[in-house]
């Protein structure tokens, strides 16, 4: 029961109906709401600021400037505590600054009564800027005597993984090579619900705050570490939240909104962003430019791959060089027999700070990689699929960074499978390749992780308690964002508890106060390493329910079995859990409340794999790529909902055609202005842009979890662009290695190369 | 939140045009999906809108007598999309309407705020010089008309006084009867977007030769455009089948001097151009099919 079936999301009506209560929806009475007063220059100093017409304006109770906040340095990056200062993030920033590093830093904010109020008061602060030339490019940024963004300079981390002097002796003996240049551009969540939180005070020296946020514990961390307070003067607070795809993975609005109500007497104050300061002001996708080169004998063995990738984080650290880390980190299990090397630099510019975002630096780095893969099967003659079916990993095979084994590995089966049921072979040898629309096929893999151990630690909390009518609730450190955690959770506990998922009642509302401790939504950890609590809590929920009900029945515990609800004797006879529940709470003598709590951590983070196939158009006089049809194919491990697994793979390459052919965050490289911070000139694609998106699932039973499952929230937005990539160069024989694939690059290239 | 100090609801279109005379900076809000837009920024002045939204003349789309196709000014773009006579006389005004936004966009905007709001980019804008659509329009000294080709006139600015309304489009019978329509929205994506380049085309056949071609562009200058170059280019050549690659690489190859696309961010120059010659040919080609339905 519950392994396996497509239960109804458990948060599904309240969705719909619109019952569901976001964070903007639990407002308090004598809401406050606040502003930030912004940098509309990419790089200036404050030499002044006057504030007199701002605080004129009916209706503004308080403006705070950078001279009004603690000289804290924090650290935004929704990563756990680290307890070797080496591995703490990089803590570069104030809660408002006078040093202005992107267009949109927070100078001041003010507090008004009405929202509206606040927005016209903050346009109103007159602020004397200094400014001063952006450094807005990674090339300017690198370049020797560029200004220093930081006092630290503009590189902020450089490492090398992987043996260098192995991957260029192999390439040396290569019988074919492939290398080439490759660019990604900034891409946006977007995520339904605009950033918003707010914070406020029932006690004299502590803050609540309510946040829509992925990680709720973190969250409580950061704010207290900004302001100088015990970690646990401050309490978070996460409703509902509508999607947050790493954004929501940093401490973005929380420090302010609490640092607000404690300079106004416990008031409680509000800050919720406005689409194009989500856009702009907050976190981005690290855009990277990428050199590499693979190679490969002349029996198809790829046997090096090179790599050399920098990434822009922007103006502020944030998630900074973990992203490009673990990028490299999350390929590095796909082709294990190649010497495998990459360098990896990360450069701050005066540009909007990028932080997570779904996939986490994988498909920048699967981009380089799966392109440069398929130019060395062309230039060997092999076929792509073949190529990558002779070097993908199998079972047993070492991850070469790591050297740890991977158990469950069925990259092979899911380009197998993905080969027949795409009908690759028919498909590729029908494509017109030739006149003004052409076709072509493309495929490309990846790998993935399921957690972030051994970089991260991996611990996971789970609490139940039998209720009274004999429904179980169940707290998971586990954050819900959207993806499904409290409904595949639930499954599992009604699997292993013996009872049906109706039965299981998630708090979703998280509260550091009283949640189980757990990092959160992010890694695609959450099922993985959830399961590994959720179930040994179960089955000692279980045993203390057959426990108890052994005493009412005075039978042996071991005698007794859960099945159906309902506690059984072997004959038939039993209890029903409510009661066994009423039994529990209220008989005079024997008994108690009957709950159950484990905290345990993951000490293993188990690859995932699999593939894309896609069939497109392009039409090349309207420098147009059209996705014909698009096959996904997963190795998760054991699928716990088919149709949320589904969901994810529909939504995260829905991402990966956003960022293979529509997004672009523009900033104007001279000035660092950002052009397009709204849904109407960032170009999102619609429900019209996408083509119907088919996943299957290869379910192999992974150890290492407890119901053999492993990731599957950021897998699919791995390989979807280089997999296109690819079918536009099997179309037209153009490589372009840069992205997005949208009208004006193909413009750019179809007319470099004579074909308009 | 939206920064309005004043709101007036007409109920007529003669009670419109004097709320909008008597209120010297009254904002004329139909469907709204422009003007509030531009309201939710503050602004340091109060605003007062003059409400045309429920004025019900405004709204229907007939044919009269003689005729002519009339689009009333209020009909919203799903009004249009889906009009019987609209997708009969003149489906490119119905294709134009229908590629503008989305469903909850194209139910509350209309077609008269999507040409008095003076865009170059407006979906419409184009279609109705296609057609050489007339404009009604309704002011304190009463009724005129002008047409189409000219209300533009100006980057943002249409010539419609500030206390003037428009009453509708009208396309006489003899500018739609015998032609064959086309539109075309190139835009970075299907839907919720603004064109990078729209085109349209009436066209007519005779005896095997174009007759009559009006062809019209929006974004290809700073105003929409009709393109009386390339019209001339192709008018008396052959519609055959195995002539047409020649028309349209003469339409192609006329077209740039009606044009006057400009760089931005959004895109180069040369690109739009390369998007205008590319359309021009196609568009042609497609009301001509039509046109070969009609005849």
């Amino acid at each position: 029961m519950g392994i396996g079936q497509s239960v109804r999301r458990l948060d599904a009506v309240a969705k719909v109906t619109g019952r569901a209560r976001y964070t903007e929806d639990m407002g308090m009475p004598g809401m406050r709401h606040a502003v930030f007063v912004r940098s509309p220059h990419a790089h200036a100093r404050v030499r002044g600021i006057c504030l007199e017409k701002a605080l004129a304006l009916s209706g503004v109770e308080a403006v705070f400037t950078f001279a009004d906040v603690p000289c804290i340095p924090f650290a935004t990056a929704g990563h756990p505590y680290s307890l070797n200062p080496a591995g703490a993030d990089v803590a570069d920033r104030l809660l408002l600054t006078d040093y202005a590093r992107y267009q949109g830093d927070e100078v001041a904010i003010v507090v008004a009564r009405d929202p509206f109020t606040a927005r016209k008061a903050a346009a109103l602060a007159e602020v004397d800027w200094e400014v001063l030339p952006p450094v807005a490019n990674l090339e300017a940024a690198l370049a020797p005597g560029a200004p220093a963004i930081h006092p630290g300079g503009n590189l902020l981390r450089e490492h090398r993984a992987g043996k260098e002097t192995d991957a260029a002796a192999a390439l040396q003996a290569a019988a074919v090579r492939a290398r080439g240049s490759f660019r990604t551009p900034v891409q946006q969540h977007c995520h339904l619900e605009p950033f918003s939180a707010y914070a406020y005070m029932e006690e004299h020296n502590r803050i609540t705050i309510v946040s829509s946020t992925q990680i709720p514990h973190i969250c409580r961390r950061i704010a207290a570490q900004a302001l100088g307070l015990d970690w646990s003067l401050v309490r978070v607070i996460k409703p509902c939240v509508g999607g947050g795809f790493g954004a929501k993975q940093d401490v973005v609005l929380e420090p302010m909104a609490a640092f607000l109500t404690w300079k106004l007497g416990g008031a409680p104050v509000s800050i919720s962003l406005t689409r194009e300061e989500c856009m702009a002001c907050t976190r981005t996708r690290h855009a990277f430019h990428m050199e590499g080169e693979v190679g490969a004998d002349a029996g198809g063995g790829l046997t090096a791959v090179s790599l050399d990738l920098t990434s822009n984080t922007g103006a502020y650290a944030s998630h900074g060089h973990s992203i490009v880390s673990a990028g490299i980190n999350k390929l590095s299990s796909l082709y294990p027999h190649a010497a495998f090397t990459a360098r990896a630099r990360t450069a701050y510019t005066n540009t909007p700070t990028a932080g997570a975002m779904r996939g986490y630096g994988a498909p920048q780095v699967a981009y380089i990689l799966e392109c440069l893969v398929e130019d060395a099967a062309r230039r060997l003659g092999m076929d792509g699929v073949e190529f990558r079916l002779r070097n993908v990993a199998r079972p047993g095979d070492q991850n070469p960074l790591s050297g740890k084994r991977m158990v469950t590995a069925e990259a092979a089966a899911c380009l197998e499978q993905g080969r027949r049921r795409f009908d690759w072979e028919r498909r590729k040898a029908a494509c017109l390749r030739t006149g003004d629309v052409r076709r072509g096929v493309g495929v490309a893999a990846f790998s993935y992780g399921s957690s972030t151990y051994p970089v991260g630690v991996e611990p996971a909390g789970a609490r139940m308690i039998l209720n009274q009518d004999g429904r179980v609730t169940l707290m998971a450190g586990a954050t819900e964002i959207g993806q499904g955690a409290d409904t595949v959770l639930a499954q599992m506990a009604a699997f292993t508890l013996g009872v049906d998922v109706a039965a299981i009642q998630v708090i979703s509302i998280q509260d550091t106060d009283v949640t189980p401790f757990d990092p959160g939504a992010y890694a695609s950890r959450q099922t993985y390493v959830n399961a590994n609590a959720v179930h040994p809590c179960a089955l000692k929920l279980r045993r203390k329910i057959l426990e108890h009900a052994a005493l009412m029945l005075e039978a042996s515990a071991d005698t007794l079995e859960m099945r159906a609800g309902r506690v059984s004797r072997g004959d038939g006879t039993g209890l029903s859990l409510r009661e066994v529940a009423l039994d529990a709470c209220y008989h005079k003598e024997r008994g108690g409340q009957i709950t159950a709590e484990v905290s345990r951590k993951t000490t293993a983070n188990a690859p995932t794999f699999g593939c894309t196939f896609v069939h497109v158009e392009v039409d090349i006089p309207l420098c147009r790529l059209r996705v014909l049809d698009m096959l996904n194919l997963h190795d998760s491990g054991v699928i716990i909902n088919p149709q949320l697994a589904r969901g994810q793979v529909q939504g995260g390459a829905s991402m990966a055609l956003g960022f293979a052919l529509y997004e672009e965050l523009l900033v104007d490289e001279a000035t660092g202005q950002v052009r397009n911070d709204n849904l109407l000139d960032y170009k999102l694609p619609t429900i019209l842009d996408l083509p119907d998106i088919e996943a299957v699932f290869l379910e192999p039973v992974e150890p290492s979890s407890a119901y053999g499952n492993k990731a599957l929230g950021e897998p699919p937005v791995v390989s979807p662009a280089p997999a296109l990539r690819n079918a536009l160069l099997d179309a037209t024989g153009l490589a372009v290695n840069e992205l997005p694939l949208s009208p004006k690059t193909l413009y750019r290239h179809f007319a470099a190369a004579g074909l308009l | 939140m939206f920064d309005i100090q004043q709101y007036h609801k007409a109920r007529s279109v003669e009670e419109a045009v004097r709320l909008l005379a008597a209120h010297e900076d009254a904002l004329c809000i139909a469907g709204g999906t422009d003007v509030l837009v531009r309201l939710r920024e503050p602004h340091s002045g109060g605003r007062c809108l003059v409400d045309i939204h429920d004025v019900e003349e405004l709204r229907p789309i007939v044919v009269l007598d003689d005729g002519t196709l009339r689009l009333g000014a209020g009909a919203t773009f799903t009004d249009a999309a889906d009009s019987p006579s609209v997708l009969r006389h003149a489906p490119l005004l119905a294709e134009a309407a229908a590629s503008v936004a989305g469903p909850q966009i194209r139910n509350m905007g209309t077609i008269g705020g999507n040409l008095c709001n003076g865009a170059v980019s407006a979906d419409m804008a184009a279609p109705v010089l296609a057609c050489d659509a007339v404009l009604r329009i309704l002011g304190p000294e009463g009724h005129r008309a002008v047409p189409a080709l000219g209300f533009h006139n100006g980057p943002g600015r249409v010539a419609l006084r500030r206390d003037e309304i428009l009453l509708s489009v009208d396309v006489p019978a003899d500018r739609y009867r015998g032609f064959g329509g086309r539109y075309v929205k190139y835009s970075m994506r299907e839907a919720m977007d603004i064109a990078t380049i729209g085109c349209a085309c009436m066209a007519r056949v005779e005896e095997g030769r174009v007759a009559a071609v009006r062809l019209a562009f929006s974004v290809a200058a700073p105003v929409p455009v009709r393109c009386p170059a390339a019209e001339a280019a192709v008018e008396g050549m052959s519609a055959a089948p195995e002539r047409r690659p020649a028309l349209l690489r003469a339409v192609s190859e006329a077209v740039p001097a009606d044009v006057k696309p400009r760089a931005s961010w959004r895109a180069g120059a040369d690109f739009r151009m390369h998007i205008i010659r590319t359309l021009a040919g196609r568009v042609l080609n497609e009301a001509l099919d039509r046109a070969g339905e009609v005849s």
